[in-house]
């Protein structure tokens, strides 16, 4: 892969490019549909249930089901919809989900882009699926997904602060905002991993994460039990597996940031475990990530809003700003002094 | 100055956490509540009236599905009333039964309570575990009476069904198991921090209003009333056991929530007594006429639902009908303080405050 990266840009390159990147969309829907069975399970596991075993041998073929039975279901537009912004939302949410992945080095040499300004650009474009649920949420015409809508907004916007404030420790003690370089830097033991000396950091970023991707305990834009579905309310068949769809693929473009950042990237946790290829620990890691996030929607309540809101500007940005601080004042102590 | 508009929104009658089919029509300002409407009626089967053409061991089903989610209580109420218009006495291992069961059910009843309000607040596997244990309960009801949701179990005089054998034994392995179950849900939940800052503080009122809106149970005690008829009023056979009575200090959600929890433990505490002193043998119906035929004039009992305060009015002519059936029903009582609650908070408030109140919708609407 890097080879490619790195030479001229040609047409023969840019059909590989699109070929891989047809390649890769499939695999994201592979996990999509697995990651959802999982959480289903893990869900069920953690009640007493079973979960899904009914399709398939162990239930594998449940979810496959569901979303072929989402695609085959009637489009509805409610009459009073803005129709066209009724159409677009559902897209303008998922592309840029799949567009961000394109910066998450897998292992040394398996990437797509090694970008200079990674971080920044998955911001930039996490920030656009949210206007992509305002505008869902505002186009439905419907009061609940409105409220589902607006509470999206602002909570995206608050927590893109803490979770950009949170990765400036990483990016200081690495010099570089390349995802590739910042895995690279760290070691082949645990200990040397970003986690440990970044811990603030860490909690910081994974809090955020898991607000930024509407995820309980922060799942407040579309609290079932408060505003019916919130922003999809009204939306259905394929249109609502696209949101669906964006919100599993931000999920895999955390947990490989969150693995890239904290956890070591394609680093295997002890020299000697070498052996084990390096996209076998990316994946662990990113899998890890994603299951803390079903055990913490299998154990927490929802927070309220204004809770949400005053802990994103009276504690994460404190404190991320705080680990800056503390990172700058090390570093200058002593690593470079 | 940027003009903004009042939002109109019904919550209900088709709404997740509504507990059935009430609507509340809420004005908006943002996300908060100018003024609320709870507009109720949609589950009304015309019990009362329906009950003045029945004699009274036709009623029995009817008052099942008052509040379906505690029908041992509602069959008690009415039977009490007839009894003690006729003067009947219950035996004593009938008496016993009876009071087993309304414990279980006001276990069970404060379990479908939990778990529904962790799901309201957006927790879901507290309400799997709830349901878990309800049907440990529900299983030892359908054994006693062949029905897991509407027993029909009661009977003026008695009860109509005498407990299976090894039936006491069963109820008597479940308490521990329970008791143990409690200890767990109290470490998953009750000191959340989360949890703790949905409900502390939320949903405030004070003894006084408590009292002016004619609340009772969890919702009067939480404000620091202690008024639980099984010990002001003792009926059936309350005056034997030990146990207490929880309340609040603050009258918010929070307390309600400990209220209800600690009052499945003094239910477990009332059981493991009322198990061991269980009469071995006896009969199950008391000496009832043939007919039942209340003497004219009227009467009024009023026992402890898990919701509070259940009361039962009849008024007979001296017929095997009743010439009027009123019953006091607490989730109606206990709803009308919602819409003084709900101004001024938010609608993830809503969701906490109307969770906490514990209503039933069968029992609003009758």
């Amino acid at each position: 892969m890097s080879d490619w990266v790195e030479q001229p840009l040609s047409w023969g390159n840019v059909l590989i490019y699109a070929v891989l990147s047809v390649v890769f969309l499939l695999l994201i829907l592979g996990y999509v549909t697995y990651a959802i069975l999982f959480e289903r399970k893990v869900l069920g596991w953690m009640q007493f249930r079973h979960g899904p075993n009914r399709l398939g041998p162990w239930g594998l073929f449940q979810t496959v089901a569901d979303v072929l039975k989402l695609l085959v279901k009637e489009d509805t537009i409610p009459h009073k919809a803005d129709r066209a912004l009724f159409i677009l939302a559902p897209a303008l949410c998922y592309a840029p989900s799949f567009a961000a992945l394109a910066i998450i080095p897998y292992t040394r040499e398996l990437y797509f882009a090694d970008l200079n300004v990674a971080v920044v650009y998955y911001a930039a474009l996490s920030s656009i699926s949210t206007i992509a649920i305002v505008l869902g949420g505002w186009a439905s015409n419907n009061k609940y997904s409105l409220l589902g809508g607006m509470r999206s907004a602002a909570q995206m916007i608050s927590y893109e602060v803490p979770l950009i404030l949170s990765i400036v420790g990483t990016v200081m003690m690495t010099g570089s905002m390349s995802l590739r370089q910042i895995a690279e830097a760290q070691g082949n033991w645990f200990w040397e991993w970003n986690f440990l000396p970044q811990i603030i950091g860490f909690g910081v970023f994974i809090v955020a994460a898991v607000s930024e991707l509407n995820r309980s305990p922060f799942d407040l834009p579309e609290a079932e039990s408060e505003l019916v579905a919130g922003y999809h309310t009204e939306y259905s068949g394929f249109r609502f597996a696209f949101f669906m769809l964006a919100e599993y693929v931000y999920m895999f473009a955390i947990a490989g940031l969150a693995s890239v950042l904290f956890l070591g990237g394609w680093h295997p946790p002890a020299p000697f475990l070498g052996f084990i290829p390096g996209i076998v620990w990316m994946l662990l890691k990113m899998a890890f990530v994603i299951f803390f996030m079903f055990w913490l929607r299998a154990t927490m309540p929802r927070v309220r809003i204004d809770q949400l809101m005053g802990f994103a500007w009276k504690v994460l940005v404190p404190l991320a700003i705080l680990n800056v601080f503390v990172t700058a004042v090390c570093l200058e102590l002593f690593i470079k002094g | 100055m940027i003009r903004t508009e009042e939002l109109l929104l019904n919550v209900g009658p088709q709404h997740p956490s509504t507990h059935g089919v009430l609507r509340i029509v809420v004005k908006l300002d943002g996300e908060v509540i100018t003024e609320a409407t709870p507009v109720i009626g949609y589950l009304h089967r015309g019990t009362e009236k329906l009950a003045e053409s029945l004699n009274y061991t036709q009623i029995i089903p009817y008052t099942d599905r008052m509040d379906y989610v505690s029908a041992m209580t509602n069959n008690y109420v009415l039977v009490h009333a007839v009894e003690k218009m006729m003067g009947i006495e219950v035996p004593e291992r009938a008496e016993f039964l009876r009071l087993i069961v309304m414990e279980l059910q006001r276990v069970a009843s404060h379990l479908v309570w939990w778990g529904t309000y962790l799901l309201d607040l957006g927790a879901l596997s507290p309400f799997l575990f709830a349901f878990k244990e309800r049907e440990m309960i529900i299983d030892l009801f359908n054994e006693l009476c062949g029905a897991r949701l509407t027993y029909n179990y009661m009977r003026v005089g008695g009860v109509k069904w005498d407990a299976p054998p090894g039936w006491i034994d069963k109820v008597r392995d479940f308490i521990p198991h329970m008791e143990k179950q409690l200890k767990e849900y109290e470490r998953l939940v009750s000191g959340n921090e989360i949890f703790l800052a949905r409900v502390r503080g939320i949903g405030k009122y004070d003894a006084e209003t408590a009292i002016a809106y004619g609340l009772s149970g969890a919702n009067l005690r939480c404000t620091g009333v202690k008024w639980d008829l099984r010990k002001n009023e003792p009926y059936s056979l309350y005056d034997r056991f030990e146990f207490d009575v929880p309340v609040g200090t603050n009258g918010d959600c929070y307390d309600r929530y400990m209220i209800r929890f600690e009052e499945m433990r003094q239910s477990l505490r009332i059981l493991k007594q009322a198990v061991e002193q269980f009469p071995s043998s006896g009969e199950t119906m008391g000496k009832v006429p043939r007919a039942i035929r209340p003497p004219a004039g009227e009467t009024y009992v009023r026992i402890e639902s898990p919701r509070g305060e259940i009361g039962c009015h009849i008024v007979s002519k001296g017929k095997a009908e009743p010439y009027r059936l009123k019953f006091r029903r607490p989730s109606f009582m206990n709803l009308q303080i919602l819409p003084k609650l709900l101004v001024g908070e938010t609608m993830t408030n809503l969701i906490a405050i109307l969770g906490g109140v514990d209503i039933v919708l069968g029992e609003v609407d009758c």
